[in-house]
């Protein structure tokens, strides 16, 4: 294998776990302020018990979301120099700014949160709680946003570098709120509520379900549910404005989006598998013209199809598809697994529903799952290009790396990364069999660190 | 003062911010199998356990700097010291999995696994990084098109091995000092015997190096020839670095740490100051070395950035401030400890 096929698997394979993270820390966190918030309000021993476990979970997720993340930024040099070179000046400001302004605020109140409890007061906890989720917010704001440049280039003018040309900022608001920024800013951060949403509503469901922890398992899933329904619903809006925005933008995504070739009245498929060389979307069920609709407002007016690009300016359509109609499949689960839940919340069954349970438990997967699979849709979908337009994704690769590297680096990755995920798993799964402390009000806190000192000797 | 200037300067400040920061906490990793009881090693964990995960944010930073500011310079030493790279990352990732599992387990055969690791992978970080320095002094081989042209066991030379052992002594000594702050009864007069036997260390690795530099690579030394009170900086480093077991010696365990702090930025900038204009040498091509003008963004960009970081870094500042105050102190063990 070449060193550039090489390093685009290993670029996908360590964003994808990367990508486990990140989202559950942005969802966790608006969670924990809400969690934190009610016991500053009502000082109900059960809130601070949900808060603390909660933080548990959430310095575990975090932890792995900075050690996967370094990865991150080392591999735009370390395996696409001559991209790196190419928009450096561009993207440079949106990474140099999530440093500045992001991580230092995440990773510094972080520690107030995790080690903090005994040591500030309440208030300055909650505000550090406020700032983590903050700032995690704030990371995801300018990573999409560097992102979002790659897909629609905005705000820049192309200038001979030493006779390499490159991207040169001219606007750097302009680059910042670039055509698609804000729609899929949004799009990314519901996805990630949702992720977080569903961590709190999985673990909740299972202590209904043993009968463990119950008053704290009902209280986390009120919380939780709450975020699911409005992040659900939002995520529908934002993703109709996003699909909106790729028609104008990235119109041979969107085209590939639905296996549409021909230019004319846009349907839109429930399901099927394109067939590419025949250009035609096979075992499929689609409801005529509405893709038109949904973008124009008009069934008749004919979509833009893949036949107006050049062979070599499309991309592989069927992976972007079926990562696309899985997104969406799995996107309506959620709006319809949400406003159940609610629905049976409000009439007092949600909790005794053995089955709904079950399914809550195992539902933690979904936004996972449609969150990589909306990145590999988007990222899938504007190949062959790294940067849209702009630059090919197989110039865009270190010249001075051998492909024999990579496939070490990739070994290496492999392997660590197998080690990293189960000790995540066998953590997650031990701090949550251990569950929440139970309340116990005559704690003082210098019994509670004699038994801890004695239980670790 | 021309932007680019001010960039070579405030990267510099990043990565000192790091190298003082991290250096403790890799310090501490270093010297974590000298302690013998779990509860010691407890300890050692946990004076750097609420801080080590921000430390380590001044590299992801200086990194994300480095791409915006030089490109060229990010591109080039990234992709040109690849499995160097690699393997720094495997090492930081693995590190930090041994912080977070070691406490764990109660099992002391999963403790002391996880303690060598965190040694072991502290050890090889602090290496790698002063192995990567010695070789931006050495120079590399950089083809026209700015592309590295050498290898990656031509990167382990002699001298820049020496350079990386420097740096291992050196945060050796910084996290020793770090521990006496951070400790008390038995282990703290351990660690005061590690701060004596670390500086002996740290004093003849710098000497041995300080010499082969100016043997081998007397460019370093060409701008303090040029402007003879620079001098002053290394005599203010040998004043830093003597003052320490002075101050230990007094019992001012913080005024000790300033001192190895101030020590270990006043040598980034007598590096500095060698390497300028040049950020990466081409030795032999001198004429394809990537130097703070033609390795740099835009002056748009560096202005846009430079509003950026006059806007944050009082914030950050304020954070660092904040978390060492809320942390000042002896390590007290709890149930958040590792």
């Amino acid at each position: 294998m070449d060193t550039e096929l090489l390093s685009r698997i290993q670029f996908a394979f360590t964003i994808a776990f990367h990508y486990i993270y990140p989202p559950l820390s942005i969802g966790l966190g608006v969670l924990l302020v809400v969690m934190e918030g009610m016991y500053i309000k009502t000082k109900q021993k059960i809130y601070e018990n949900i808060t603390r476990f909660w933080i548990k979970i959430f310095s575990l997720i975090f932890a792995m979301g900075v050690a996967t993340g370094i990865v991150m930024e080392f591999e735009f040099g370390t395996n696409w120099a001559t991209y790196s070179r190419f928009v450096g000046d561009v993207f440079g400001s949106a990474l140099a700014a999530e440093g500045v302004f992001a991580f230092f605020l995440e990773s510094g109140f972080l520690a107030i949160l995790v080690f903090g409890w005994k040591r500030v007061s309440p208030k300055m906890h909650f505000f550090s709680t406020i700032m983590v989720s903050f700032g995690s917010m704030l990371s995801a704001v300018w990573i999409v946003v560097a992102n979002s440049w790659q897909q629609t280039p905005a705000g820049y003018h192309l200038q001979n570098n030493n006779g390499v040309m490159r991207a040169e900022i001219t606007n750097f608001w302009g680059m910042v709120f670039n055509p698609s920024s804000v729609d899929r800013l949004l799009h990314t951060l519901s996805g990630a509520w949702l992720a977080g949403a569903f961590l709190v509503l999985s673990v909740s469901a299972f202590y209904i379900l043993k009968n463990r922890h119950v008053d704290f398992g009902k209280k986390s899933m009120k919380i939780a549910l709450s975020l699911a329904v409005f992040a659900s619903l939002f995520q529908l809006f934002t993703g109709h404005q996003s699909a909106v925005g790729i028609s104008k933008t990235q119109p041979a995504k969107l085209a590939a989006f639905e296996g549409h070739y021909e230019t004319k009245s846009a349907p839109l498929y429930l399901f099927g598998w394109v067939n590419d060389s025949e250009q035609k979307v096979n075992f499929g069920i689609a409801v005529p013209g509405m893709l038109s609709y949904l973008v124009y407002g008009d069934v008749q007016t004919p979509l833009k199809g893949l036949n107006e690009f050049k062979p070599e300016d499309r991309p592989p359509v069927n992976i972007v598809f079926q990562s696309y109609h899985l997104m969406v499949a799995i996107g309506m689960t959620i709006i319809g697994l949400s406003l159940l839940s609610l629905a049976l919340l409000r009439k007092e069954r949600l909790f005794k529903s053995k089955l709904m349970m079950k399914i809550l438990v195992v539902s933690v997967l979904l936004p996972q799952a449609a969150n990589q699979l909306g990145w590999i849709s988007a990222e899938v979908g504007r190949q062959p290009w790294i940067v849209y337009n702009l630059l090919r994704t197989k110039d865009a690769f270190s010249k001075s790396v051998t492909s024999g590297e990579v496939l070490f680096s990739l070994i290496l990755f492999t392997i660590i990364y197998a080690l990293l995920f189960v000790l995540f798993l066998f953590l997650l799964d031990r701090k949550i069999k251990h569950g929440p402390e139970e309340s116990s009000d005559s704690d003082s806190v210098y019994s509670e660190q004699r038994l801890i000192f004695e239980k670790n000797k | 003062m021309e932007l680019n200037i001010i960039w070579f300067g405030l990267i510099g400040v990043l990565l000192t911010g790091y190298a003082i920061l991290d250096g403790f906490d890799l310090g501490v990793g270093a010297l974590h199998l000298l302690t013998k009881t779990d509860e010691e090693r407890r300890i050692t964990l946990n004076s750097i356990g609420p801080v080590w995960d921000g430390n380590e944010v001044w590299l992801v930073t200086g990194g994300g700097a480095l791409f915006a500011a030089f490109p060229d310079v990010y591109a080039t030493v990234f992709s040109g010291f690849y499995t160097a790279f690699m393997l720094l990352l495997f090492v930081l990732i693995f590190r930090a999995v041994a912080i977070e599992f070691r406490s764990k387990q109660e099992s002391p055969r999963w403790r002391s696994a996880w303690d060598k690791a965190f040694s072991v992978s502290s050890i090889i970080i602090a290496l790698l990084m002063g192995t990567a320095l010695g070789n931006i002094i050495a120079g590399i081989p950089l083809g026209h098109d700015k592309e590295f042209a050498g290898t990656f066991i031509g990167l382990l030379n002699p001298y820049s091995l020496l350079i990386g052992i420097t740096t291992v002594a050196l945060f050796m000594m910084h996290g020793a000092i770090y521990l006496v702050m951070k400790t008390e009864g038995a282990l703290q007069e351990k660690a005061r015997s590690w701060v004596n036997n670390t500086i002996i260390f740290f004093v003849i690795c710098f000497v041995t190096s300080t010499m082969t530099t100016l043997i081998y690579y007397p460019s370093m030394a060409a701008h303090f020839k040029e402007y003879p009170y620079l001098f002053l900086i290394a005599i203010l480093n040998m004043l830093a670095i003597a003052n320490i077991p002075r101050e230990i010696h007094k019992g001012r365990e913080f005024r000790a740490f300033i001192s190895s702090a101030s020590s270990i930025a006043l040598l980034l900038v007598l590096f500095a100051i060698g390497i300028f204009p040049n950020i990466v040498a081409s030795v032999p091509n001198p004429e394809n070395s990537l130097t703070v003008y033609n390795a740099a963004s835009s002056q748009k960009t560096l202005m846009v950035m430079l509003i950026i970081a006059i806007i944050g870094m009082p914030f950050v500042v304020a954070y660092t401030y904040i978390i060492h105050k809320v942390y000042k102190g002896k390590v007290k063990l709890d149930e958040t400890s590792y």
